[in-house]
């Protein structure tokens, strides 16, 4: 016989679907269907099933090998290599829940730490540019009800947020949007023919590396002012009739990804983006959010906030909170030479940071805690394998519009394993012990 | 549990009328006791002055426009962190502090009980978050319900008992402790970008107005018989005229009465006041309109209020009253973030530098001390700065020194820039009063107590009551040389003891005790037609199902205090 | 002027933060107490002892105090920190932050900075003989009142991102720049004798800002207005004279309408 379990939340990217169908074996052993979920979304939960799961910590050998070792001796050399480390980086914590993340807080309090999330390699620009200029924004919910204007900005949600423009932002009929996709026009900008770009009403196919020239023609154009005949391969009357589309709107959105938060002017893309977005609130209304990648990073942010002040790239090794990406943020921390241990969980900085960035992690004391093997673990001296959370265990996320949604446990993880905040529970308290801290 | 013995204090209780007398307070597991055995630990107060833990009544401290402050303003914690210390994890923040820091500040001054002023429902798993992360103080927070589409409907037909089953129910899945209504109908509007300025402008497409909603909310209120009344901010916040609308607001709640079991008198609780009580038809005319507003409130007994005292800080606002937010940017230019939030409220956060050399902040200032000082009874009107928007709940000492000294009120006159506009827009140059300490003791503890409901528990000294003392290292039979001494003894108590635990003493941390989270727990008869309206919504126009929008688990609330109503009987 | 040398002699494993380096904390002290000073690497307090010799002594105030930086500070962050008065001449390439939040006085810096080189400043002199990297002269992350007063001239070239949210001052680069220069300026003056490359003077509402070489990319907000002849450093010369941003919102001053200035040499 099985179980269904209903309103399951989709750990994997920052839509966090919570419409998920799982159906799993009585006993609650073995997952075995999802529905609802995307292609990605699926995968997710299938292959916590796989046969050849590793369920143990390993240990590097000197000679590439590991060697099985227990949770007990993982916690103790994860604790000493904390304690005994000058300037540790606690880096990732996206691919987990916020119970778990505070734990890792507690941690890099005790151990003077720097920690630092997946925004490092995503959306950290977004969150220099609000720091500077602010974010007129809304939750999902108000796209769904209200908007008739959608700009998909250097993102392709067709590929990275499957199911995004059929809950939200171009399919859904809302309260005030009865008729779905007829009532909405959709701008897609983005050097490429992406998947996204062909369901557009308009591809502004823009030219590499000039959206901070495109953003600010738009709001010249808003104000009617001179123009030159074309800016990032866009001429002029094609720019001005953007602006014309986008202020006759009763409610618009832009969705903006790494398209423009990694390419060159990195935050000033973004800080553009929303000052557009400010600028044409003096026409009509409209919002702007970014297309959050790791299903729980929006979550480290939200933590270290209010546990420290700063949403990622903060610096404990003072015994209090600082905060300046370039001086405090993981690739330059790795790439310069300041950290001498690496803490890695929830996310794989091996596969995403600069190669410059990852070859130091090869060389110093490191731990992964994933429940996968990857790049990162692979060039780790510990990997400590973990219950998948969202699936094996529940927790709090935060969904790209910061809103919470507490995920759900459907499937009992493999006998013995343990999950983040349990392990990372046993090393703060290890930790504590050697720091001598009541 | 360890026993206490606060000998020798000078005490000021107005739940006991006891003004300055030299009496011990006696503490015995978690609450106030008649007496101790000689095994008690003794707390020498001589010469001090002993009150109950302040309550806190409306601050922003917990929830996502909180921490989106936090995020979008680095520089507020730029050179001013706290390490960790004894006690004490790391802290940081100076208009919005981190939650750690939160929770050691008001406890150092003397503060044990605070409510989060605005919750959007559909983000509460935050809110309690925060309030779990927000050591010592127990914290409770407000739903949002002026601009919720649920209210909206049923309040256009008046339907007040579906209104009071929605509330009831919305207050379960939230844990939340209270009806807030911030601009009522504008903030819908401002989903469109438009806003309702006056009690009567009707809200696009819900063909209601602010007034139809605040009567009914207040209705609704006293339907389920809840401990706090219905708490608005009214429309049209801090234009000069709003005066007006803020009359016509109150006049809401003429002739209405409360029905309820914890000894609350007010249906209607005004907050932050002084931002309502403006003069005037622009800025360069702009003038004080707090005679006008504390002279109906002097007559009308239902109402309590707060005051929204500005500080002359650097800060930064933020409120669910959207529109504002955006028009405030407007005029000072600072970055502006705002979160429109579905079926249910928004949020605008914008800093905000009141500079004593403006001469519009210093008669905000000036508005901002005239309304206690013109209300004349001390347990309706209670000291708040908005946290953090008319300033840091850190300055409360320094508002209380303000109140308390005419000399301090003065100094700070004489040294505006703008002094003789002050002097002729206000009428602070000729309000000679000083609140005493035991007004003090009503506007900051009784007072609020009572007006949430919450007069059998805290904001008192009698046994039977929660062990929530505060120990101020001030003689209030001496006369004050220096006003600063106000604010230095309010700033950092000798000792501080919340639920019979000692939390503070000597101004450091001692114990983080074991902070609750306050929420109202209303049973209702069944009401068909609301489950099935509240089922069809999720499933139509929310984002989350309704099985996901509950916020349940341990990890939420962990030290849970539901307060029961029972409203099956109504 | 009493002069302390400091000289590095035990490099660290990491990196050192050098608060506590500049004329303002020395003042006073005698070469004992300096070397007692904090130092900070990773999260363990140090002595400057520990890492630097030093020499000679110091001034009674900052004003009388020169400190020599000798040896190879390429890991030293923080040099000449909020200093107000004195000088700080800094001979081997530096880390980051050096004169940052600086209020008065001189810093020398012979060969390359690295970024946020005189973050925030509110006075002084800052002289850098090199390259110096990105962020020079910029805002604090979030704060929109940059750099406000005080002189920075860089013999070699910057990176990007110099002078954002600046309000006063001057800044004046001998070689290159890239992109990203005054971006949100309120103020103050950008002189840039080589190329720059693009993004100039972005979403800025007043300064100026001077190119002598090339413009591989004009921000469509920098609207043409013909040609001036300016007087830089003495010089005459023919220059494009452009006003932006455009697409910002434009501040007055006694009812004129105020716009940055952007010059090309031509």
């Amino acid at each position: 016989m099985t179980k269904t379990i209903t309103d399951v939340i989709c750990p994997f990217c920052g839509t966090l679907c919570d419409d998920v169908e799982v159906i799993v074996s009585d006993d609650g052993k073995k997952l075995l269907e999802v529905n609802n979920a995307c292609v990605i979304g699926t995968e997710k939960f299938l292959h916590s099933q796989a046969k050849d799961r590793v369920t143990r910590p390993r240990m590097h050998q000197e000679d590439g090998s590991w060697k099985e070792v227990s949770y007990d001796e993982a916690v103790e050399f994860t604790a000493q290599m904390l304690a005994k480390a000058k300037k540790p980086l606690m880096y990732g914590w996206s691919s987990t829940n916020c119970e778990a993340q505070s734990v890792g807080n507690e941690i890099a309090e005790l151990s003077r730490a720097c920690c630092d999330n997946t925004a490092a390699v995503c959306h950290g620009t977004t969150l220099i540019a609000l720091q500077d200029e602010g974010l007129p924004s809304c939750t999902l919910g108000e796209v769904k009800n209200r908007a008739d204007r959608v700009i998909f900005w250097g993102c392709n949600p067709a590929h990275a947020h499957p199911r995004h423009m059929s809950r939200y932002s171009i399919f859904p009929r809302g309260f005030f949007t009865g008729k779905g996709q007829m009532s909405r026009k959709i701008i897609v900008v983005d050097p490429r023919n992406t998947d996204t770009a062909k369901m557009a009403d308009i591809h502004l196919q823009i030219e590499q590396g000039r959206d901070y020239e495109l953003l600010n023609a738009l709001r010249v154009a808003l104000r009617g002012e001179w123009l030159p005949d074309e800016v990032a391969g866009i001429p002029a009357e094609k720019i001005r009739e953007a602006a014309d589309i986008l202020k006759s709107g009763r409610f618009g959105i832009i969705f903006f990804g790494m398209g423009v938060t990694q390419s060159i002017s990195k935050n000033h893309n973004i800080d553009e983006a929303i000052a557009l977005t400010k600028d044409l609130n003096e026409h009509t209304k409209f919002s702007i959010m970014p297309m959050r990648g790791h299903y729980n990073v929006t979550g480290s942010g939200e933590v270290f906030a209010w546990q420290f002040g700063f949403p990622y790239a903060v610096d404990l090794t003072r015994g209090f909170a600082r905060y300046n990406p370039g001086d405090t943020s993981s690739i330059d921390l790795l790439t310069r030479g300041e950290i001498d241990a690496m803490f890695t969980i929830g996310s794989d900085p091996g596969a995403h940071f600069p190669i410059s960035a990852v070859k130091p992690i090869a060389n110093l004391p490191s731990v992964c805690i994933d429940p996968h093997l990857t790049p990162t673990s692979g060039v780790s001296k510990l990997h400590v394998p973990v219950a998948f959370n969202g699936v094996e265990t529940g927790g709090n996320c935060y969904r790209m519009d910061n809103v919470p949604i507490d995920c759900r446990k459907v499937v009992d993880p493999p006998e013995g394993m343990l999950t983040d905040e349990q392990f990372l529970t046993r090393v703060r308290d290890r930790l504590k012990e050697l720091k001598g801290v009541a | 549990m360890a026993e206490y013995l606060i000998k020798n204090g000078h005490v000021f209780d107005p739940v006991q009328g006891i003004k300055g007398d030299k009496a011990d307070v006696a503490i015995k597991d978690g609450k106030i006791v008649d007496k101790v055995g000689s095994s008690a630990k003794v707390i020498d107060a001589k010469g001090m002055t002993v009150m109950a833990g302040a309550v806190e009544i409306h601050s922003h401290i917990a929830g996502p426009k909180v921490n989106l402050g936090r995020i979008y303003r680095p520089e507020d914690k730029l050179f001013s962190c706290t390490p960790t210390h004894g006690m004490e994890r790391m802290g940081g923040g100076a208009s919005i502090p981190t939650t750690f820091k939160t929770g050691y500040e008001y406890a150092k001054m003397g503060y044990t009980t605070a409510m989060e002023a605005a919750m959007p429902p559909l983000f509460s798993r935050h809110v309690h978050e925060e309030i779990r992360d927000t050591p010592i103080i127990d914290e409770g927070a407000y739903p949002v319900l002026g601009n919720n589409w649920f209210v909206l409907e049923y309040l256009r037909n008046h339907e007040v008992e579906n209104t009071a089953a929605y509330i009831a129910w919305l207050l379960k899945v939230t844990k939340g402790y209270a009806v807030k209504v911030v601009n009522p109908g504008g903030t819908e509007a401002w989903a469109w970008g438009l806003n309702c300025l006056s009690i009567h402008d009707p809200v696009p497409y819900f063909d209601i107005t602010p007034a139809q909603i605040v009567k009914g909310l207040i209705e609704a209120n006293e339907y389920l018989g809840l401990p706090h009344s219905m708490h608005i901010h009214p429309n049209d916040l801090g234009n000069p005229g709003c005066y007006q609308t803020t009359l016509d607001t109150l006049a809401l709640a003429e002739g209405l009465k409360t029905h309820n079991k914890f000894g609350r008198e007010q249906v209607m609780h005004l907050t932050h006041t002084q931002f309502h009580s403006y003069k005037g038809t622009n800025w360069a005319d702009f003038e004080s309109g707090a005679k006008e507003v504390t002279d109906y409130i002097n007559a009308h007994k239902n109402i309590t209020i707060d005051t929204g005292n500005v500080t002359l800080d650097e800060t930064t606002t933020m409120t669910a009253d959207g529109p504002f937010e955006h028009h405030l940017t407007g005029l000072n230019h600072l970055k502006w973030a705002n979160v429109d939030v579905e079926l249910e409220t928004a949020a605008g956060v914008v800093p905000y530098i009141y500079s004593p050399s403006i001469s519009v902040c210093a008669i905000q200032w000036a508005i901002g001390l005239e309304i206690p000082l013109m209300m004349k009874d001390a347990m309706r009107c209670y000291i708040t700065t908005d946290h953090p928007n008319a300033g840091p709940f850190t300055r409360y000492p320094r508002v209380f020194k303000w109140l308390m000294s005419t000399k301090a009120r003065e100094a700070q006159i004489e040294s505006f820039k703008h002094k003789d506009k002050v002097l002729s827009q206000t009428s602070i140059g000729s309000l000679d009063r000083e609140i005493t300490f035991y007004e003090l003791a009503q506007m900051t503890r009784a007072g609020p107590a009572k007006s949430l409901g919450l007069s059998a528990i805290c904001g008192g000294l009698k046994p039977g009551m929660e062990a929530d003392v505060a120990v101020y290292n001030i003689n209030p039979d001496k006369p004050i040389a220096n006003p600063d001494d106000i604010e230095k003894a309010f700033s950092r108590c000798a000792a501080v003891f919340k639920s019979g635990v000692q939390v503070v003493s000597n101004g450091e941390i001692v114990s983080n005790g074991h902070k609750r989270t306050l929420w109202v727990d209303v049973k209702t008869k069944e009401n068909a037609q609301v489950k099935r309206d509240i089922s069809e919504k999720f499933v139509k126009y929310y984002s989350v199902t309704q099985n996901n929008y509950e916020a349940l688990g341990h990890h939420f609330v962990p030290n849970p205090f539901a307060i029961e109503v029972d409203a099956t009987q109504v | 002027m009493e002069t302390v040398t400091i000289t590095m002699k035990n490099l660290p494993a990491l990196y050192l933060e050098a608060d506590n380096i500049s004329p303002d904390v020395f003042a006073g002290k005698t070469t004992e107490q300096i070397a007692g000073l904090d130092v900070f690497e990773g999260n363990t307090t140090q002595t400057l002892g520990k890492y630097f010799e030093v020499t000679g002594k110091a001034g009674a105030t900052a004003a009388e105090t020169k400190i020599v930086v000798k040896g190879d500070v390429k890991k030293v962050k923080y040099l000449g920190f909020k200093m107000t008065a004195g000088e700080m001449l800094i001979e081997e390439s530096a880390d980051l932050y050096v004169g940052a939040w600086m209020k008065g006085g001189k810093i020398t810096a012979k060969k390359n900075v690295a970024a946020f080189a005189g973050l925030a400043m509110k006075g002084g002199e800052l002289s850098i003989g090199g390259d110096a990297g990105n962020y020079l002269g910029t805002a604090y992350r979030g704060d929109w009142r940059g750099m406000s007063g005080g002189k920075i001239h860089v013999m070699g070239n910057a990176g990007s991102d110099i002078g954002m949210y600046m309000k006063g001052g001057e800044i004046v680069v001998d070689g290159n720049i890239d992109v990203h220069p005054m971006t949100h300026a309120e103020g103050g003056r950008l002189v840039v004798k080589g190329n720059a490359k693009s993004k100039i003077g972005g979403q800025s509402l007043q300064g100026d800002i001077i190119i002598f070489g090339d413009i591989e990319v004009m921000m469509p907000g920098f609207k043409p207005m013909g040609t001036v002849e300016l007087e830089v450093d003495g010089k005459k010369a023919k220059f494009s004279h452009f006003i932006g941003d455009m697409g910002e919102r434009h501040k007055k001053k006694k009812g004129q309408v105020m716009y940055t200035n952007l010059y090309k040499k031509l």
